[in-house]
């Protein structure tokens, strides 16, 4: 096993029954690693399955089959004492900022909270590190005695990542952690992600239907697609020659902040029915809505295979 | 002709905290003619989700306070004066919302299928049996894969984006005249994103539904709106058309804003344009212009008076002191006059 991968995750599948005889393969067979101090960018069609495949990274999630090792040791194979070092030490931000919050804590319980369990702190030292836990994500202290309804969307967004930072962790899934954030916003929160990767050495796996920020904060990113990862390259590769045909759509519509292009473009249409992840067919699942698809993309199922040098593509045409 | 069919007159909306006044809206105009979308972009917490949910008349009173003075005017109708039976024909079949947080607004006991069924039954008079159909219908149309069998699921079992697409379709159940999404697309994929928005836009075209976007994605607003309204701290601080806004915009908060935007050419891991310093409490009073603790261009006048309303053209106007004629001359920063030629 390599070392200086801190998450390895092999074959992993996470299914969900839904009624009777139906399977919903929301992570159908997914190996990837992220080294120590990189940050690993998800992206793909929302449902394919990639807060599912962070959760269960995480273990939040029980996984169906396969594995993942974290630091080396499988994560469903720990003792208690490990076990409790892995949950301070990799922390996730959960796609729904108001659900994940419980509304009857005030902010600063809701970010000390981690703290009581894992760190131990004593009462104004703790008070000390919520304020400037704030401060770091754009509030302020004031905020600390206020509960959760009583902030704007992005402000709870931030409590999410004010909590996760909180526990000092090594690793953190970080689900869409921006998107309710006003532009500046996000610019002070990746600003501060990356600075804490440099000094503190952070490995993340960042999932973001935000592409643009996604390549500039990644260094590899992975494109998943009903359940699975169809494309996997360096951030530079991906948007310079996507080749997976997913992948030259999804970078085709990506908005522009000008209206003269915004006006002028032509974005790559999918058309085609939108596919389940129930009880899915033999075959590239993309089948029906690729325009590049022949007769053996509904017999055999393309495997994620290397095409160029650390460019991993799951397609027939390669 | 264009006609107008609502306006915001000195609204302004305060919460009654633990703490004290929390004066999230302060005194903020605009219009909105028939067909037309209208982007609020602006800082997280500067009252963009308020003022939508004023408009409805969806906030809890108390805490909240929509404050005297405040006037809202839908097709001549003033709607901080309708009954409780009117209130609920009028956000079921003239206005709807697409809400930011689809988990607080979706009911968790109760399957998607219902709850889309519940609000046709209520304003289209439709009985089981077609609520169902055009149930299956909405779902379709916002892309949900095999909404025959996904009506029965409740929203736990959803991802994130197909719990906002939810949304999407019970906003749009019955063809409301003015439809306000917050944040509609932010959970969404790039893909579905412009699919929803070529639907939005076709919705515009078919029926004339005025939109009223609170977003923070500017290629979405680049793309979508007609006119934008910058919000910083409650209050308006530039408004114009889209491309007054994007290519001429000269409030210092708004040209911050552009200039956050990661660019697809940029090397990556480079430190993005972030503004500093914090937006003002909004329990304090604000004297003089509410920027002015983060404003690079900050003059003394700034810190004393509020600024007056500068008008550019009949679209065009801006609150800022830069504009007065005795203020130094001040040109847009080089990164946002670089991009028109791009
Ligand atoms: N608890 C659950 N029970 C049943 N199905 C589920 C459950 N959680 C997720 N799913 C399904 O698994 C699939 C993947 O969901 P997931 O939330 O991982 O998607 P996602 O990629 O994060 O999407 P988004 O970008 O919209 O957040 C979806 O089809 C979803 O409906
Ligand atoms: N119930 C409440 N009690 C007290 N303060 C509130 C309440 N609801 C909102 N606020 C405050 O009012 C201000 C405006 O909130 P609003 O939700 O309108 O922000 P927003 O512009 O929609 O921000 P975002 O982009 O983050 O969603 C915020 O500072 C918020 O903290
Ligand atoms: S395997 Fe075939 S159907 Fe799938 S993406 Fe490649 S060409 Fe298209
Ligand atoms: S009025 Fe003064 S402080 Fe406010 S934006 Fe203009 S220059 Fe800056
Ligand atoms: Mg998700
Ligand atoms: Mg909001």
């Amino acid at each position: 096993m390599n070392n200086e991968n801190l998450i390895e995750v092999v074959n992993l599948k996470k299914y969900f029954s839904v009624g009777k005889d139906r399977t919903l393969k929301a992570v159908d067979n997914v190996s990837f690693n992220i080294k120590k101090g990189e940050t690993l960018g998800l992206v793909g069609e929302s449902g394919c399955g990639k807060t599912t495949c962070g959760r269960t990274v995480l273990g939040i999630y029980q996984a169906t089959a396969g594995h993942v090792y974290y630091n080396g040791k499988d994560i469903h194979a720990m003792n208690r004492e490990e076990k409790l070092k892995f949950k301070k030490n990799a922390q996730m931000i959960f796609q729904d900022p108001y659900a994940s919050l419980d509304p009857r804590m005030t902010i600063g319980d809701i970010i000390g909270e981690g703290i009581d369990v894992h760190i131990k702190l004593s009462h104004k030292e703790r008070q000390e590190k919520i304020d400037s836990l704030l401060g770091k994500v754009g509030l302020n202290s004031e905020h600390s005695a206020r509960f959760p309804h009583e902030l704007s969307g992005g402000q709870r967004q931030r409590i999410g990542i004010a909590r996760a930072l909180a526990v000092e962790p090594e690793f953190i899934v970080c689900d869409e952690p921006i998107s309710a954030l006003d532009v500046s916003i996000q610019a002070q929160i990746v600003n501060l992600l990356i600075k804490l990767q440099r000094e503190l050495g952070l490995t993340y796996l960042f999932i973001s239907h935000d592409l643009s920020m996604v390549k500039h904060i990644s260094d590899r990113v992975g494109v998943m697609y009903l359940g699975s990862i169809v494309e996997l390259a360096s951030n530079h590769d991906l948007y310079e020659k996507p080749m997976h045909p997913y992948t030259q759509a999804l970078i085709s519509a990506i908005p522009i902040p000008d209206p003269k292009i915004e006006d002028n473009r032509n974005r790559i249409k999918l058309e085609g029915e939108v596919p389940s992840p129930i009880n899915t067919p033999e075959g590239c699942k993309f089948m029906k809505r690729c325009i590049h698809a022949k007769e053996i993309c509904g017999k055999i199922t393309p495997e994620l295979k290397e095409v160029e040098k650390n460019h991993f593509v799951a397609c027939h045409l390669f | 002709m264009v006609e107008k069919i609502l306006e915001v007159k000195n609204l302004q909306v305060s919460f009654h905290t633990y703490a004290g006044e929390v004066r999230a809206v302060r005194g903020i105009d605009f219009d909105l003619d028939k067909g037309e979308t209208l982007a609020l972009v602006g800082e997280s917490g500067c009252g963009k989700t308020v003022t939508a949910k004023a408009i409805m008349r969806l906030l809890k009173v108390p805490p909240a306070e929509i404050k005297k003075g405040s006037e809202i005017i839908f097709n001549g109708e003033d709607v901080l004066k309708m009954s409780k039976k009117r209130l609920s024909s009028f956000r079921g079949e003239d206005i709807s919302m697409i809400f930011q947080d689809p988990m607080t607004s979706l009911n968790p006991t109760m399957t998607i299928g219902n709850q889309i069924m519940e609000s046709l039954k209520i304003h289209k008079k439709l009985n089981k049996k077609e609520a169902e159909k055009e149930a299956i219908k909405l779902l379709e149309l916002v892309n949900i894969p095999n909404a025959k069998e996904r009506i029965k699921s409740f929203p736990h079992q959803l991802s994130g984006g197909m719990r906002q697409r939810v949304m999407i379709a019970i906003a749009l159940s019955c063809n409301p005249k003015i439809l306000i999404a917050d944040e509609p697309t932010t959970a969404l994929d790039v893909t579905i994103q412009a699919q929803i928005l070529d639907l939005l836009k076709e919705l515009k075209k078919e029926f004339e539904t005025a939109i009223i976007l609170v977003t923070h994605d500017l290629g979405v607003v680049a793309n979508f709106a007609d006119k934008i309204q910058v919000m910083y701290a409650g209050q308006v601080v530039e408004r114009g058309t889209r491309d007054e806004i994007f290519y001429n915009s000269m409030h210092p908060y708004t040209w911050a804003l552009l200039s956050s935007v990661p660019r697809l050419n940029t090397k990556g891991k480079e430190e993005l344009y972030a503004l500093g310093g914090t937006p003002p409490d909004l329990i304090l009073p604000l004297k003089g212009c509410p920027f002015s603790s983060r404003c690079e261009h900050c003059m003394e006048i700034c810190l004393e008076e509020k600024p007056e309303i500068t008008k550019l053209s009949d679209t065009h106007s801006l609150s800022c002191w830069l504009q007065h004629p005795y203020a130094p001359k001040t040109e847009r920063p080089a990164v946002l006059r670089g991009e028109r030629d791009e």
